[in-house]
This record gives C-alpha cells, sequence and structure tokens, in this order.
C-alpha cells in the first residue's frame, strides 16, 4: 500500500549543482524501481545551519514528496545514511496528519457556513468582508446589527 | 505574549514573582484595587485557525524557542494542550534538519 512521505535532505555545501541533482535522480530511480513516484520537489537553495554539522555551517535543502511505500522509504533511508554528500536528511509520513488537517478544515468551513447562512449572509465570505484580522465571531451582536441597517 | 501571566491566576498569594505583597491586598472597594493588568492568554493556533503546524515553517515556530532555543511553555504562551503537543513534535523535526537550534551557546 502507499503512502505519502515528505524527505528533507541537506546536502553538503561543497556538493556541486551536478551532485544535488544527481542525488534527485537517484532518489527518482530507486522510486520507480520499488513502484513509486515523486509527486513534488523542491530546492530550497543554500541556507545556513541552525548548529555546525560536523564542519559545515551551510547545506543545500531538497524536499521531495514521494508517493511510495515503507520499503521503499527504508531503501532511500538506508542509501543516505551511507552518502557522504548528503549530511542530514529526515523522512515523514505526511498522508494521515493531512487528512486530519483537511477534515478540520472542512468542518470550520461548513461550521461556518451554516452559520451564515443562519444570520441570512451568503455562505462565503465576501471580499471586503471582516479585513484587518477581524476575528470571525458570530456571537458578536454589534458586527449583526450593522449588517441589518445597511 | 512573553510577558503575559496566567489570565486567571488567582489575586492574591501564590503567584511567585508578581510585584510584592503590599499592592495586592488593596481592599475590595473596587477603586483602589488595581490588579496588574493581565492578558487574557489564548493559544495562538486556535485563535489563527491554524490547523497545520509544519516542521518547515520556520517563521511559525521561531516566536516559540526564545534565545536559549528552549521550547516556550504553555504556561507563558498560552497555547492549547494539543497545539501544544503538535508544535513539539514540529520544533523537535526542524531541529534535527538544523532550521532550528537544539541550544544556543
Amino acid at each position: 500500500m502507499n503512502r505519502k512521505y515528505e524527505l528533507v535532505y541537506v546536502v553538503s555545501p561543497d556538493a556541486t549543482d551536478e551532485q544535488v541533482t544527481e542525488l534527485h535522480t537517484q532518489v527518482e530511480g530507486i522510486a520507480q524501481r520499488m513502484g513509486g513516484s515523486i509527486d513534488k520537489t523542491e530546492n530550497w537553495g543554500r541556507r545556513r545551519l541552525a548548529y555546525e554539522i560536523g564542519r559545515h555551517k551551510e547545506g543545500t535543502y531538497v524536499l521531495e514528496v514521494i508517493d511510495g511505500t515503507g520499503e521503499l522509504m527504508k531503501e532511500i533511508d538506508r542509501r543516505f545514511k551511507v552518502t557522504d554528500l548528503v549530511i542530514r536528511h529526515l523522512v515523514v509520513r505526511v498522508d494521515e496528519v493531512q487528512s486530519v488537517i483537511d477534515r478540520t478544515r472542512g468542518k470550520r468551513t461548513d461550521v461556518s457556513r451554516r452559520r451564515r447562512i443562519a444570520r441570512g449572509l451568503p455562505p462565503d465570505r465576501q471580499p471586503g468582508e471582516g479585513q484587518r484580522g477581524e476575528p470571525d465571531d458570530d456571537r458578536d451582536d454589534r458586527f449583526d446589527m450593522g449588517e441589518d441597517m445597511r | 505574549m512573553n510577558g503575559g501571566r496566567k489570565s486567571f491566576g488567582g489575586g492574591g498569594g501564590g503567584g511567585g514573582r508578581g510585584r510584592g505583597g503590599q499592592n495586592q491586598q488593596q481592599g475590595k472597594d473596587g477603586q483602589q484595587r488595581r490588579p496588574m493588568f493581565r492578558r487574557r492568554k489564548v493559544c495562538k493556533f486556535c485563535a489563527d485557525k491554524i490547523d497545520d503546524i509544519n516542521y518547515k515553517d520556520t517563521r511559525l515556530l521561531m516566536p516559540f524557542v526564545p534565545e536559549r532555543a528552549k521550547i516556550l511553555p504553555r504556561r507563558i504562551s498560552g497555547t492549547c494542550a494539543l497545539h501544544q503537543r503538535k508544535l513539539r513534535t514540529a520544533i523537535m523535526r526542524a531541529r534535527q534538519l538544523a532550521l532550528i537550534p537544539y541550544t544556543a551557546e
């Protein structure tokens, strides 16, 4: 069963751009070989590290969102552990967390829509409404009065 | 955000630091008693409706790791339990990737 994972790795600052892209193609190769795919790749470029790792103070960060099995991630993890060019890497499973986030977001918009309809407003927020970070507080009756008088 | 103390901290005693004793026991006739102004603390993530506390978003996490780079406790930041837990995992992940320091010298 395929799951969604995020892989972030920090490449040594000594590495050339070609080496970084080569690492990426390596990951892609392993993924394809083991029945996975890469959904997204982001190169954050060279960043300062928050602390020194070995003798390095900078690193190139690359993020890959991978769709694949646990076996695949294990293999990538193993590879990166033995690759000296990669000074740090992290694999995180994201699908479950993402579904929870989507659910809470969906619930929130549902609730706010229902409340807005109960107040006789269009279900979605109109442009220019409640600007300046005003909390969307439905119990604020002063606000409702303003709406009625208009 | 930092300086805020407990919201309903119980006016007398127990409060630890809060400005000596004399000030607090000033009778009940409303006018005289001027309790130290405390802002009501709310969970930033609940208030701003941030569902996703992500380890990649250092701009979001940095306010919760003050100079010493320790994680700001809930009693000071006012973060709710659920979000503090999520915040903690996010910070720990960000630390692994050297996005956030473990300590500051």
